[in-house]
């Protein structure tokens, strides 16, 4: 396997011709905000807009996630064009999220608070008019607390669910502001097909899917 | 869309949901599926096959659909509900499709919407009990002058206000009286 060198934020780094840019740098200890990259995942989403960063020789900010590293390439993560992108991205996600950070188990572990902390902008959009979902929270399953109006579309649990399960039982449903994630004809997960891994719980950025009794199982979340 | 209402249309839809109609909808389905292949990407013509010989996609079918291409049922119902063609709900005798295109919208579009919801009780997407209407809603038919529009039975209507709405609706009951008297006599 070939190696290319680059260099983010002033960093010399080598890396594996062809790897995806947003992978190289937080292997290497640099963060960029991300919500919806996931590693095996063959075609990035792309969705959450995010991971804005300046390629040297790019006349616009690119998303990480969808770059591949090149000989030479100068990354800038830090650039104010690809910040004030993704602050934008940031503000859109948390203007329809039910934000209650005083009552949410998550608070402490959000990647939404580190998020916010990292782009240096508060939770509650100034700009943006709030406009929430409303969606019912499903608290039918032993060990899950779905609250869909605090999801952020990132479908990692959907894809930890497949591979887990093989066929999944979550999935993307409806479209546009109804988008959601959901399961076959918004069935409460109870009377779903889940097998009870609640994998889904650990892969969830958000205060979405929680455990149902959260102080015996810890709320982590990789970052 | 809200997941209770769903299950409150399948109730309605009662006494023509019987273990004969769903044993022919699912010979219908397998016939169907049987003149495709278990490729993904025949999920689209497979779903409009199947709403074009049974008015709509059940429950049923969507999962006969899963199993066929080896795909979770959730990838199915997240295609169904992505596409305005299809439905989930049996269709009524008269379709009512309710406009929110831009100058709809800038019209009251919504309080048409509105005023169709209350009159029928039911919501978008959704069938009366007796099967005589469903509503729906559109993004523009192409007469943005006669705004707020509402396309009956294919027949756009113009300047719709929750009168009309009305209006419309006593046309129906009339049509359905007369229908009613001749076969009485």
């Amino acid at each position: 396997m070939r190696t290319v060198s680059l260099t983010i934020d002033g960093q010399q780094i080598t890396a594996r011709e062809g790897d995806n840019l947003l992978w190289v740098a937080l292997d290497n200890g640099i963060y960029i905000p991300n919500l919806c990259a996931i590693r095996d995942k063959s075609e990035p989403m792309a969705s959450c807009r995010l991971c804005f960063v300046e390629v040297e020789g790019k006349e616009q900010p690119v998303t990480a996630c969808t770059e591949t590293v090149t000989e030479g390439m100068i990354v800038n993560t830090r650039g104010t064009r690809a910040l004030s992108l993704a602050r934008r991205s940031f503000e859109l996600l948390m203007a329809s999220h039910s934000l209650d950070c005083a009552h949410c188990p998550k608070s402490g572990s959000c990647e939404l608070q580190h998020i916010a902390r990292y782009l240096g902008t508060r939770l509650k959009s100034k700009q943006l008019r709030e406009l929430r979902r409303d969606l019912p929270i499903d608290d039918s399953h032993p060990q899950i607390i779905y609250d869909p109006n605090k999801c952020v579309l990132c479908g990692r649990c959907i894809w930890t669910c497949r591979e887990h399960l093989g066929v999944g039982v979550l999935g993307f449903a409806h479209r546009g502001f109804q988008r959601m994630v959901t399961t076959f004809e918004d069935e409460p997960l109870a009377i779903s097909k889940c097998d009870r891994c609640v994998e889904c719980i650990g892969v969830c950025p958000t205060g979405a899917l929680l455990p149902r009794n959260e102080t015996k199982t810890r709320v982590t979340s990789e970052s | 869309m809200n997941p209770k209402a769903k299950t409150v249309t399948q109730n309605n839809t009662g006494e023509e949901v019987s273990a004969e109609k769903e044993a022919r909808d699912r010979q219908e389905t397998l016939k169907i599926l049987k003149s495709f292949g278990r490729k993904r990407e025949n999920l689209i013509p497979i779903l409009q096959k199947v709403q074009a010989r049974l008015g709509y996609l059940p429950r049923e079918a969507m999962m006969e659909i899963a199993t066929h291409l080896g795909i979770p049922e959730i990838d199915v119902y997240g295609v169904v509900t992505f596409y305005n063609q299809f439905r989930l709900n049996p269709p009524g005798k008269h379709s009512i499709r309710v406009c929110l295109g831009t100058a709809c919208h800038m019209k009251g579009g919504y309080i048409t919407l509105d005023a169709w919801k209350r009159r029928l009780d039911i919501n978008q997407g959704e069938t009366t009990p007796d099967r005589e209407f469903d509503l729906d809603t559109v993004a523009c038919v192409g007469c943005c002058t006669m705004a707020p529009v509402t396309v009956v039975d294919n027949q756009p209507e113009g300047k719709v206000e929750p009168t009309k709405v009305d209006g419309i609706l006593l046309a129906f009951e009339l049509e359905r009286g007369a229908e009613g008297q001749k076969t009485v006599r």
